[in-house]
């Protein structure tokens, strides 16, 4: 990418986010001050009554535990059929995409059926797994760390994967070679600093991480800490602008690529 | 509401004239007297402590089932796994008494901030391991519906420790029972090392140790000597910048007080007595102050580096971004500061901290040291092992304190242990008889190595 040999303003980036709801993780909510005033009736009458109270807190451990449900081990299947065909029916079960190795790509239907044919392929390794948009969370990554043959790992717009599930990827460093976490909302530098264990990975995504607090300057460290590898994100110059001299300067001459 | 509505309407009405003027006028200040009226309702209907002759709503209250001494982490923990540990909601009420509300001096604030697995007792790593369960979920354990999600800004890096020719042989025994007890860490050799971390000198490192997280209730009275159990009935809290104490009638004290536990256990007249006798023992545990030290290295470590400890007992961690480095080291016996106040003495980073930093890290020679600041420990001097349950003597007053600068790594484990104590009467889920208040007085040392 060509930078501009231009004097360049750093412009402080505004960040949109504003505090997130435990129900939304995906999406912003408004800052502080209008939480105070366009609160809900919900939210006035559980402030009043115990019941209401008591409802909502019900409500949001069911959601919890919903989650938990969802990311339980698969002990019994991984005993019967081997690590490789519990990681698959897991990710599956989830919502996400297998690949085994010379076989294509395998997905549950629209209404998240999928067929079990794969359980022949026992001792056929899982090759790529495409996690984008499931639940799964630091317990479930207990299936998936048996793999060590998995060489592209795509946790995409994750709600519950955060700093403390990439602590936990040094598991997989023998043979991942392409990571993207892209979108994800609670994924920091912190959790980008786990990722050196990972010294064969050739292609990584941090494209789209909200709360990372410094994306460009993020982008480069990380990019330091594994020389080998092709970090796509944020673009380092993106919170930057050319200066005003420059600007007019740069338009009437064309910069050679 | 009325007298409201007509102003407004009148106020817009009028051009060149704002609402304020307007409220300037009338001399009936309805929000501030509203309020007012619902405080003193409030307070006569039942349930409200009614004090007829003054207003004693700024007070605590006159009874509580626990008064927690000292609001700091471990305070807050045992408060917050007493309610939740509690067999009906609302059966037990629970008092924390905290003399500083800004948590200028409070060690809490203060600390570095780091947490591991690596200690050489079995009943510490399982503590550890548990707080770091606890900070992993803490949204399931603290959230409340309708508040944004707490952000620890944790940082899962790890610790290294550092160890010389010397202390290999110990290190490596700590490893094996840290992994029988379930921590995940791992032994490398120095080019290990080197190929991991290349800006270390692993110059006299001969190992590594890398990681990723009431004993004898007895008491003997062998002659037959009386022994004279004490209750605590009362504890009075004083107000703070005012003469005015109220007395808080409670059936339990947790002595959580940090740095100071020592000064409240001899108000509960624990260590009144001769010495060498169970009367006579004191609680051992004192302020001492620490440094720690923020300063700015350019071309030091990068993003992946761990809290490293050195085997000199200089440890340092990667804050943020900008290549920022907090860190310090403990002085040794002769050299302790006084803990009357908490002034920094930077001549301590230049000749005790900074040559075996340079040493360990080449490329910390050339660093500037931005701020600084001191916070105390609550160390025991005993053992430097924290002291957690009832007194044998005192019987309502048991101790949460003591542990020597790791206080804020196991205080999730610790609340609940106190909590399991004061409600079921013993360890439930941990066992930490080891740390009873009696191994003062029968001698019994529970040493852990790997403080720092």
């Amino acid at each position: 990418m060509a930078a501009p040999k231009a004097s360049l303003h750093l412009v402080a980036p505004i960040w949109k986010g504003g505090p997130r709801g435990i129900r939304g993780l995906s999406r912003t909510v408004a800052p502080e001050g209008n939480q105070r005033k366009g609160r809900t009736v919900l939210q006035f009458l559980a402030d009043r009554f115990y019941d209401v109270q008591a409802l909502r807190e019900y409500l949001l451990r069911k959601q919890v535990s919903k989650v938990h449900q969802k990311n339980r081990s698969f002990t019994y299947v991984k005993e019967q059929y081997g690590p490789y065909i519990a990681a698959a029916y897991f990710v599956l079960k989830q919502g996400g995409a297998v690949k085994f190795q010379g076989q294509e790509w395998m997905r549950p239907n629209g209404r998240g059926r999928f067929s079990l044919e794969f359980f022949k392929f026992q001792a056929v390794p899982v090759e790529a797994v495409d996690a984008s948009g499931c639940a799964i969370n630091y317990q479930g990554l207990d299936n998936l760390l048996a793999l060590k043959e998995l060489q592209s790992l795509s946790l995409q717009r994750c709600p519950h994967v955060d700093d403390w599930c990439l602590s936990r990827l040094y598991q997989l460093a023998g043979s991942l070679q392409e990571l993207s976490l892209a979108g994800c909302p609670q994924v920091s530098e912190r959790g980008l600093a786990c990722l050196h264990h990972l010294q064969n990975l050739r292609r990584l995504d941090i494209s789209d991480l909200p709360a990372v607090s410094n994306p460009g300057l993020t982008q480069i460290l990380v990019e330091e800490m594994l020389p080998n590898c092709n970090v796509l994100g944020a673009d380092w110059a993106q919170g930057l602008k050319l200066g005003p001299e420059e600007q007019s300067q740069d338009t009437a001459r064309s910069i050679p690529a | 509401m009325l007298r409201r509505a007509l102003r407004l309407g009148l106020g817009r009405g009028l051009l060149g004239r704002g609402l304020g003027t307007w409220r300037g006028d009338s001399t009936l200040d309805w929000d501030g007297k509203v309020s007012d009226i619902k405080k003193k309702i409030q307070s006569v209907l039942p349930g409200g402590a009614w004090n007829p002759l003054y207003d004693t709503s700024h007070l605590p209250p006159e009874h509580s089932d626990v008064v927690i001494v000292g609001g700091g982490v471990l305070g807050l923990s045992v408060a917050y796994w007493l309610k939740r540990l509690e067999k009906r909601r609302g059966a037990i009420q629970v008092l924390v008494v905290e003399r500083d509300y800004t948590y200028s001096q409070a060690s809490t604030g203060l600390s570095v901030g780091g947490i591991r697995q690596q200690f050489s007792l079995p009943e510490n790593i399982q503590l550890s391991l548990f707080s770091v369960d606890f900070l992993r979920n803490i949204n399931e354990y603290l959230a409340v519906v309708d508040d944004p999600p707490l952000d620890l800004q944790f940082n899962p890096s790890g610790y290294l420790l550092l160890a010389s020719e010397k202390g290999a042989a110990i290190m490596e025994n700590n490893v094996k029972v840290q992994r029988q007890e379930g921590a995940k860490v791992c032994l490398m050799s120095p080019e290990q090392l080197r190929n991991k971390f290349p800006w270390i000198n692993t110059e006299g490192v001969a190992l590594a140790s890398y990681g990723f997280i009431s004993s004898s209730n007895r008491m003997e009275t062998a002659s037959g000597e009386e022994v004279t159990l004490k209750r605590i009935h009362e504890v009075h809290v004083k107000m703070d910048r005012s003469l005015e104490y109220q007395p808080v009638e409670c059936a339990i004290v947790i002595n959580a007080a940090g740095a100071w536990s020592g000064q409240i256990a001899e108000l509960a007249g624990i260590g009144k007595g001769p010495p060498g006798t169970l009367q006579g023992t004191k609680l051992p545990v004192e302020p001492r102050k620490r440094y720690v030290y923020l300063w700015h290295c350019p071309q030091g470590p990068g993003l992946e580096t761990p809290f490293v400890i050195d085997s000199s007992g200089a440890y340092f961690r990667r804050e943020g971004l900008g290549n920022n480095y907090l860190g310090s080291c403990s002085p040794t016996e002769e050299e302790e500061p006084d803990p009357g106040n908490l002034e920094v003495d930077h001549g301590f980073f230049q000749d005790k901290v900074w040559p075996h930093l340079a040493q360990r890290v080449p490329a910390f020679e050339t660093l500037k040291v931005r701020s600084a600041w001191a916070g105390y420990y609550d160390y025991n001097t005993f053992d430097q092992n924290g002291v957690v349950g009832p007194h044998p003597l005192v019987v309502n007053m048991y101790f949460a304190t003591g542990f020597s600068g790791h206080g804020l790594q196991q205080a999730p484990a610790v609340g609940r242990a106190v909590a399991e104590m004061v409600l079921e009467g013993s360890f439930q889920t941990i066992d930490l008889n080891p740390f009873l208040f009696s191994r003062f007085y029968l001698g019994e040392k529970v040493q852990e190595h790997n403080i720092i």
